[in-house]
């Protein structure tokens, strides 16, 4: 993961988050400057600013927001995570105008959402929901389209960008543009359902635990695929999700949110995960935060000593996780192992103690929340 | 009459063309009915589903039109209205009302809540929701409703009949044979009746079919 948020601040259309370093200041606001709201390229930033939303006088019932906060860069995936009831998913349908928030408001690229029309606003958000809600009645490749056929794209230019599409999310388009949502997989459907979000190009896209309806097998390959997607994408992404593990992977930034829609501790997951802003968010990110953070590292992260015997230790490709590193160190009984570089050759030894004080450290490259 | 053959065909072919006539009548009058009473139904069903709370008083009111019976009704209305199509289309019309309108109402209820979520999320606006989206989801049932109506309204017209001969389509055979102990003419009215109902049953399954080919492929899936 935090490899990941390096390569994809190096990838094209996300020149932005190279500017985004620790300690550049002012970043943010020159994003609204870059990127107009109503051009379709790229990304947006967004912010709340004080977003609030009462459902009725008294305060704390589920869903409800209180004073929400926060700003996204353009191009980093932001999580909204928390139990249920905490107001995230409120929180993200107040983006896209599903829901009209009590006060507060919410800047794309700078712009208020408010001053834009509304069906404006929604085409150039794309839209991610955990049911997914295809459209039954629409065969995949209309599904795709719906977007483009809205904004009145030609027919030619729209199965194009459909076929485009399909490809990217890795679905043969001769072969599934045809078929109706009731022919496909759970894991297909979110595959056409993330398809159809991209479908206008939006600079924002918006997702509601848009890998939880699949087994946790697919959801962890659709996790992984998104991730290489948005590498080459590089979209600002709102991701709601109630579970802790998947904010971690998936998070640029995390928003941890607590019950009466309070917003708990915004910043990277690394930072979250070893300063806990108070005790909700220590129990929220479980005891074993500590194991967590080992598995935003990987063994390329690690100082290594030189070999000494080489013989029966286990052996680790660089993209190895620290935490799966180390579980296999206590299986194997052993206090290191070998890490290898990208060509496979040993590069020195990766012991248990060294795999303890890569925790020391912040991770690099990250964010500046 | 027991010495006399059930059917007497020579009866049957000597009035091929009146019975002709009051086929056509029989589905005039059917159609008529079907077609104002969907039109009623569906603005009583859209008021329905956007007033929730309207929704027990349009039932209780169909309930009550379909409590009369039917006969009681017709006789009324001749009062009224005299023997004419008008007095056979008012109760034909008031009795769809209680058939078409749940089916309506399911079917728009039908409509995942997702599907609406991410139609609204898509940047459909109402009226292109309702065209694009709702609509053709709710086409199933609303096609049922169709079927149900019409088989039961084309039963129902026959005993438009006893306003009088002008009126009743078949069931002018069935009222006649019945008054001159004739089984061939209350044969002949019957059974078409029923063919009747049978076909127009199946060209709305045809029509269903095509217009929601994706709920034939969702039934292959399974």
């Amino acid at each position: 993961m935090p490899g990941q948020v390096v390569e994809s601040g190096r990838s094209a259309g996300s020149g932005r988050r190279l500017g985004l370093a620790p300690g550049s200041p002012g970043s943010r606001g020159e994003d609204s400057i870059t990127t107009p709201v109503s051009g379709h390229a790229g990304a947006a930033s967004l912010e709340f600013r004080g977003v609030t939303k009462r459902y009725d006088s008294r305060a704390g019932t589920p869903g409800a927001v209180n004073d929400l906060s926060f700003a996204v860069p353009a191009g980093a995936i932001c999580v909204l995570v928390g139990p249920s009831g905490c107001g995230k998913t409120t929180s993200l349908k107040m983006v896209n105008r599903l829901i009209e928030p009590s006060g507060g408001e919410i800047l794309l690229d700078g712009v208020d959402v408010q001053s834009v029309e509304v069906t404006a606003l929604r085409r150039r958000i794309g839209y991610v929901i955990q049911q997914v809600g295809l459209f039954p009645h629409l065969t995949v490749g209309r599904n795709v389209a719906v977007v483009t056929g809205l904004e009145g794209w030609s027919k030619q230019r729209q199965r194009a960008r459909t076929r485009e599409l399909l490809a990217l999310v890795g679905l043969d388009p001769d072969r599934y543009q045809g078929r109706y949502p009731s022919q496909l997989s759970g894991g297909e459907r979110q595959r056409v359902g993330v398809a159809r979000a991209l479908a206008a190009d939006p600079p924002l896209m918006l997702m509601d635990e848009p890998f939880a309806a699949v087994d946790p097998i697919v959801r962890e390959r659709l996790q992984d695929e998104f991730l290489r997607l948005q590498r080459e994408l590089a979209k600002t992404i709102l991701f709601v999700t109630h579970d802790v593990d998947e904010a971690i992977k998936m998070g640029d930034l995390i928003a941890v949110m607590e019950e009466g829609g309070r917003l708990a501790q915004f910043g990277p997951p690394d930072e979250i995960l070893a300063q806990p802003a108070s005790d909700f968010v220590a129990r929220f990110v479980g005891a074993d935060r500590g194991l967590k953070r080992l598995s935003l590292r990987t063994v390329a992260d690690v100082e290594v000593e030189r070999i000494g015997r080489a013989d029966g230790l286990p052996s680790f490709p660089p993209d190895t996780k620290l935490r799966d590193a180390l579980a296999m160190l206590l299986v194997a009984d052993t206090r290191g192992g070998i890490a290898l570089d990208e060509t496979g050759r040993p590069r020195g030894l990766v012991t248990v103690d060294a795999i303890a004080s890569a925790l020391a450290d912040p991770l690099p490259g990250k964010i500046d929340a | 009459m027991s010495e006399e053959p059930l059917v007497q065909w020579d009866w049957l072919f000597d009035h091929l063309g009146p019975i002709a006539g009051r086929v056509e009548q029989h589905l005039y009058l059917a159609a008529i009915a079907v077609g104002i009473g969907f039109v009623v139904s569906f603005a009583l069903a859209a008021v329905s589903i956007r007033r929730r709370r309207l929704y027990p008083f349009v039932t209780l009111l169909a309930t009550a039109f379909y409590t009369t019976p039917s006969f009681a009704l017709f006789v009324a209305l001749v009062a009224i209205t005299g023997p004419s199509v008008l007095s056979a289309e008012v109760p034909l019309v008031l009795y769809t009302v209680i058939l078409f309108v749940p089916n309506i109402v399911a079917g728009f209820d039908a409509v995942p809540k997702e599907v609406l979520d991410a139609a609204d999320g898509m940047g459909y606006s109402s009226g292109q929701r309702w065209w694009h989206v709702e609509l053709p989801l709710a086409i199933p049932l609303v096609v049922a409703g169709l079927r149900l109506t019409t088989v039961s309204t084309i039963g129902l017209v026959t005993v438009t009949a006893i306003l009088g001969d002008s009126l009743g389509g078949l069931g002018y055979y069935i009222l006649d044979g019945y008054h001159r102990h004739f089984p061939t003419e209350i044969l002949v009215g019957g059974l078409l009746s029923i063919a009747l109902a049978v076909l127009a049953d199946m060209c709305f399954v045809l029509l269903q079919r095509l217009l929601t080919p994706w709920a034939a492929a969702r039934a292959a899936a399974r």
